[in-house]
């Protein structure tokens, strides 16, 4: 009954009331432009990079030089274990760099791309190293450059799966948005952290909840049914 | 015209150096259906692709037209292979595209333009029977089927060279007789040289004009297929060409002796009945104990192996008259072959 009292009492319902009916929605759009700026960004970067990890591999059909290639995943490798809270610090200086302040919305989109593309680029070498050897030798065989292999063969090949990728891709950085509270970017991760954790409104946070419940299975959906629509492969 | 000269390559993995090729010379004129056949692990598909330079050969050399293939810059290497292409076992179709769009792809990688290239695309559908599948995709195909649109695909930039990786050893044997029927039209009609690499002897037997055998990295027997079959010479090749009779005379045990193997290259099958005459003719009622001859325009060819009962007498008039008829060629499958004076390969015709 504590508990109850102490988060979810008559008064602090009624404010969440007012917090949902003025400044959810505007919370919600908050969370979407940084959630696909930042995904967009992440693409834009991690896309190429993972590329880059399939065909510069020893056994790859471009094999880069091994020093280069071990850079490039240990550099994927740090970023990837940092956590984002104590990523959004460090880059400060940097996001300050890049765009003339480091709070608010931008301060958060620079950060995330920076968290999301190493993440990105493995998702994107996991969806390649699926493709089937033998379409390689294919399109080797069928004396296809570098260049022509991956954007004849290899990325429409595996579009399906770069759209679940994606759709992973999406999913996870809606969720890293939620701690755009710390520098002061909106969304409905502020929100529930300033109004809710912060004011022990716990009514707040629920709804915050919710709608982000509601807008991974909406993402997730809308991925799954985009990747199944474009598989040729399955028969209907 | 394509030489193999002095080829080897070998591979090196964790446990050591593999030798997949040794010393391979072969050298496959133009208009030929060239076979090259070898139980698993022989070598043939390493062979293959180093032909297109997939496999950079550890030693030697492939000339195309005098051309060495491995002395091409990485730019001449990939016009080459829109000049020698390739089909698969597993087809190797893009399953995310439709059977048109498959087919233009070498053309897409040589820059022709869009229309012209959907134009050349339809006509090599309806070459390969698939006029009304431009628009299917893959996966809605048989495997006959997709092998045909890949044979297009092949065709697309007018090859010189067609290689054949195991092309139809995936697919059911009335489907095999229909690619191979498309192939030897291709190889027919567009004059382009066919190169087969296959572990079944049906398949040389039924395309190729000459033919390689291969064995551990080596070719151990090379020649027309003609000669090869009625008279194999290397071990593995006999083994390739009477698959089924090893066994079979292990189990024969004390009627070694009394077998003679008859090998039809082209005789009349239907104007004498051979054994029912011999049967008549000379008393001799033969046994047959395994046969693999198959019937082509009305001529007989294949190996059927006889046992002949009685004595050496029995064998020596069976022989006799074996040999006397036409396009066959007898065979004394014995020890009694050198008492009887005669070299194990019998007379011709």
């Amino acid at each position: 009954m504590d508990y109850f009292a102490r988060y979810f009492s008559e008064k602090k319902i009624a404010d969440a009331m007012v917090l949902i009916r003025e400044d959810f929605f505007q919370a919600t759009l908050s969370t979407l432009y940084i959630t696909l700026m930042s995904t967009l960004f992440a693409i834009l970067i991690g896309l190429p990079l993972g590329i880059i990890l399939v065909t510069g591999d020893a056994k790859g059909i471009r094999p880069l030089p091994r020093w280069l290639m071990s850079i490039l995943n240990w550099i994927i490798n740090l970023l990837r274990s940092a956590p984002f809270i104590i990523l959004i610090v460090l880059l400060m200086p940097f996001t300050r760099m890049m765009l003339g302040s480091a709070v608010g919305d931008g301060g958060v989109i620079v950060p995330l791309v920076i968290a999301a593309f190493p993440f990105v680029a493995r998702l994107v070498e996991g969806s390649l190293r699926e493709l089937n050897p033998n379409i390689i030798e294919m399109a080797q065989s069928s004396g296809a450059n570098t260049w022509q292999t991956v954007f004849h063969v290899m990325l429409p090949e595996s579009v399906p799966s770069l759209i679940t990728s994606f759709t992973t891709a999406i999913t996870t950085i809606l969720g890293y948005t939620a701690m755009s509270g710390a520098v002061g970017g909106g969304g409905l991760g502020n929100l529930a952290i300033a109004q809710g954790q912060q004011r022990s409104n716990h009514a707040v946070l629920l709804a915050a909840l919710v709608i982000l419940v509601i807008l991974v299975q909406i993402i997730q959906t809308f991925g799954t049914w985009l990747a199944r629509k474009s598989d040729k492969r399955l028969k209907n | 015209m394509i030489e193999i000269s002095n080829l080897s390559k070998s591979f090196v993995t964790a446990s050591g150096t593999v030798d997949a090729l040794r010393n391979i010379n072969l050298t496959i004129h133009d208009g030929d259906i060239y076979g090259i056949i070898g139980m698993s692990g022989a070598g043939k598909s390493t062979l293959v692709r180093c032909i297109n330079m997939l496999e950079r050969p550890t030693e030697g050399n492939v000339r195309l037209d005098g051309v060495d293939l491995g002395s091409l810059s990485k730019k001449k290497m990939q016009e080459m292979r829109h000049h020698v292409t390739m089909i698969f076992q597993s087809f190797n179709l893009l399953m995310q595209r439709n059977c048109l769009q498959n087919i233009m792809l070498p053309l897409k990688l040589t820059h022709m333009p869009k229309d012209q290239a959907v134009k050349r695309a339809t006509e090599l559908l309806a070459t390969v029977g698939m006029a009304d599948k431009a628009k299917a995709y893959p996966a809605q195909l048989s495997g006959g089927q997709q092998q045909r649109i890949a044979i297009a695909r092949a065709l697309a930039t007018d090859p010189k060279v067609l290689l054949c990786d195991e092309a139809t050893s995936a697919l059911d044997p009335k489907t095999t007789h229909d690619i191979l029927t498309l192939i030897r039209e291709i190889n027919q009609k567009l004059g382009i040289t066919v190169i087969v690499i296959t572990h079944q002897m049906s398949v040389v037997q039924e395309i190729c004009n000459r033919v390689a055998i291969l064995e551990n990295g080596t070719v151990v027997e090379e020649g027309d297929v003609s000669e090869v079959f009625s008279n194999p010479k290397a071990r593995a090749t006999k083994r390739l060409v009477y698959p089924d009779m090893s066994a079979g005379i292990e189990t024969l045990g004390t009627e070694h002796n009394q077998m003679v193997r008859l090998v039809f290259q082209g005789a009349e099958a239907a104007t004498k009945p051979l054994l029912a005459s011999m049967a008549m003719e000379c008393r001799i009622a033969a046994n047959i104990l395994s046969a693999t001859t198959r019937t082509l325009d009305g001529k007989v060819y294949g190996t059927m192996l006889l046992n002949i009962p009685g004595g050496p007498e029995e064998l020596a008039r069976a022989v006799q008259y074996l040999s006397g008829t036409g396009n066959v060629r007898v065979q004394v499958e014995s020890e009694y072959a050198q008492q009887m004076g005669q070299t194990p390969t019998g007379e011709e015709e």
